[in-house]
Formats: structure tokens, C-alpha cells, sequence
């Protein structure tokens, strides 16, 4: 799969490092050139300098083709935006987004995103643990 | 009416005070503290300090009860969501965003934001027609028919100078509304009005048409 991840956080080159063992096709974009750095040496996908939210730069990535899109900025609302570009005017099949916030992330299921809130999961993983 | 204005910047602050003047309710949401402070130090308790993308704080401003809800932050990304919110949590019946990048302009429309306005398209058009090597500009468009309203000038050396309307092949769908003649009174042009130096034609035409009306009117 040919998998575009917009920001390379620590959860994005994670995921991207993930994805590449797994001899996925990975572009890796972020704002920020030192943001590479998290990705090894024997990374074999792309990293792009760019906006993620510049329809320019993810047609340069080569969103027209991709398989999947992940959006992982520290920015809700990037995330929203970009998450959204990707499903809606590049028609890219499988788009998932982080929103930290739990309200607008039921929002935005709501309107049919795939939205994933590290709070909500995060709380309940400790409850859990707590628990057992 | 009441109208929420998101971000209080100088463009949200000029809103306010226009909207205040015409006598609608208004309230601004800003996050920063010393912004929302020197607001209401100047214009009572029309301002509120929170981000307007959260739906706590869009409760807490009675957004369910506003009639326009406007956002204009600098950021593309936080005026859509902050519109969205609005929109389809609070079922406000207008919202309208500004845009930064003029490219957001069609995603915005099609995510279901009612009027977007790109501040740097703006910018940017009045600043060309200020160079005068182009002699089209863009004054209003009419969105939902898909309709430009145009002001061409004509050249003093354009090949279309002395030259009756009914000579010109205009392209389809693009009718002359107004002549401005440099000297003389405007006029609504007839098929034998000739064209002169310096006139200013107000068109109406469709975004495609755009470059044929111009070659038709000044002959390039």
C-alpha cells in the first residue's frame, strides 16, 4: 500500500518505521526538517518538507495514488482539515485523523471521519490498568 | 441579529465595532487574554476569552441562538473547524470564513461552509488592477450562479478604439452593462456605441469567458 502520513511526530515516525518494515510504500510529511530525524537510517520511504494542508505539496507527495492518509500534526484542526482534503477532494480511500480533543472528535464521526482521540483511549487504557 | 465573530484581530475588532454601529448583538471569542481585555476595556463585555473551535465554549456564547457566525482568524484551519462546529453542532444558519490561502477557498465550499472570503485574492486583485498592463478586474462574483462582474479599460493604442459593439465577437453569456466614458456621463451601451480610449466597460461574464471578453475588448 502506498500510505502518505502528515506529520512525523513521535506517533508519526513510529508509525511510518512500522509501516515501512512491512515494505509499505511510505511518504513522510512534516513542517519541519529536524522532525526527520526520529526516522532511522534504514528508513526506505520518502520524507517531504511541506503543509500538508497546500493541496500543491500532497499532490507532490502523491496523494492522486495513495491507498491510505494519516494525519498526526500536534493541530486538531489541522488534522480535521487535512483528513478532510484527503477524503473528500482526492477521494484517497482510507483517511484517518487524530483529534486529541474528545468533543470534536465525536463531531467529526459524526460527519463521517474516521477520527481516533488519544485521550478517550488513553483514559480508558489507565482505568483499566487501575482496575485488573 | 446576533452575530458570533471568532478571533479578534484587527479584522474581527473592525467587524465588532461595524456591526455594534448597525445595532446587532454581537459577541467576539478571542484566546488571548490582553486582546480580550483591551476589547472590552473599549467596548463593554462583547468579548469573551476562548477558542472557538471547542464546543463548550460556542455553548457558553449561545451559539445555538446566533443568526451569522463568522470566523476570522489567521489560521485557514481554525476558521473551518470553528465553522463546522457552529454549522453541524449548533445548526447556525450562516457561517462564514475567512480564507488565507485562495486554494482553500473551493474545499471550504464544498465542506459546507455558506460564504468564504480570501482575503489575498482580494488584496491581490486590487493591486493589479493598479498595474496597467492588465486591464481586467475582478469587482464582485456572483457565486452561486457562477457569474464575474468585470471592469475592463480600454487602452488608448487598443485595437478596438473607434470601433461599434456590434463589430466585436463577444464570447456567450457575457453581456456589456455599463460604459464609463472618460469625459461624458456612463451610458448603457447600445450595438453602435463606439468604444474610446479609456473607457471603462462593467461586464458581466462566466470565469472561462474571462480571457476571450478581454480580447474581444481590447483587441490582444
Amino acid at each position: 500500500m502506498k500510505i502518505i502520513i502528515m506529520g512525523c511526530g513521535r506517533v508519526g515516525a513510529q508509525l511510518a518505521i512500522l509501516l515501512d518494515k512491512e515494505n509499505h510504500e511510505v511518504i513522510t510529511l512534516d513542517l519541519n526538517v529536524d522532525s526527520f530525524r526520529r526516522l532511522p537510517p534504514e528508513f526506505k520511504g520518502n520524507a517531504l518538507l511541506g503543509n500538508g494542508l497546500d493541496e500543491d505539496i500532497l499532490i507532490k507527495a502523491g496523494i492522486e495514488k495513495a491507498d491510505a492518509f494519516i494525519a498526526v500534526t500536534q493541530g486538531d484542526n489541522r488534522n480535521i482539515m487535512a483528513a478532510q482534503i484527503a477524503k473528500h477532494i482526492f477521494c484517497v480511500p482510507k483517511v484517518i485523523c487524530r483529534i486529541y480533543d474528545p468533543l470534536r472528535r465525536d463531531l467529526y464521526s459524526m460527519l463521517g471521519l474516521e477520527a481516533l482521540s488519544p485521550t478517550t483511549i488513553f483514559a480508558q487504557m489507565l482505568k483499566e490498568k487501575l482496575e485488573s | 441579529m446576533y452575530i458570533i465573530i471568532v478571533g479578534g484581530g484587527r479584522l474581527g475588532y473592525y467587524l465588532a465595532r461595524t456591526l455594534l454601529d448597525e445595532q446587532h448583538e454581537v459577541l467576539i471569542i478571542e484566546k488571548d487574554a490582553s486582546t480580550v481585555q483591551s476589547i472590552v476595556n473599549e467596548m463593554g463585555s462583547v468579548c469573551i476569552k476562548g477558542d472557538g473551535c471547542e464546543t463548550a465554549v460556542l455553548a457558553e456564547a449561545g451559539t445555538n441562538r446566533a443568526d451569522i457566525f463568522i470566523s476570522v482568524t489567521g489560521d485557514d484551519e481554525d476558521n473551518l473547524v470553528a465553522c463546522q462546529v457552529a454549522k453541524y453542532k449548533f445548526n447556525v444558519p450562516r457561517t462564514i470564513a475567512r480564507v488565507r490561502n485562495p486554494k482553500h477557498e473551493m474545499l471550504f465550499k464544498k465542506l459546507g461552509i455558506d460564504v468564504t472570503v480570501s482575503s489575498t485574492s482580494i488584496i491581490l486583485e486590487h493591486i493589479k488592477h493598479e498595474v496597467p498592463t492588465n486591464p481586467l478586474m475582478h469587482l464582485l462574483s456572483i457565486k452561486e450562479k457562477g457569474l464575474e462582474i468585470v471592469e475592463i479599460k480600454i487602452q488608448p493604442d487598443a485595437k478596438t478604439v473607434g470601433k461599434a459593439i456590434k463589430d466585436l465577437t463577444l464570447p456567450p453569456e457575457s453581456i456589456l452593462a455599463l460604459i464609463i466614458h472618460r469625459d461624458t456621463n456612463p451610458t448603457a451601451p447600445s450595438p453602435a456605441t463606439v468604444l474610446q480610449a479609456e473607457d471603462q466597460i462593467i461586464a458581466i461574464t462566466r470565469p472561462d469567458n474571462e480571457a476571450l471578453l478581454r480580447s474581444a475588448l481590447t483587441g490582444n
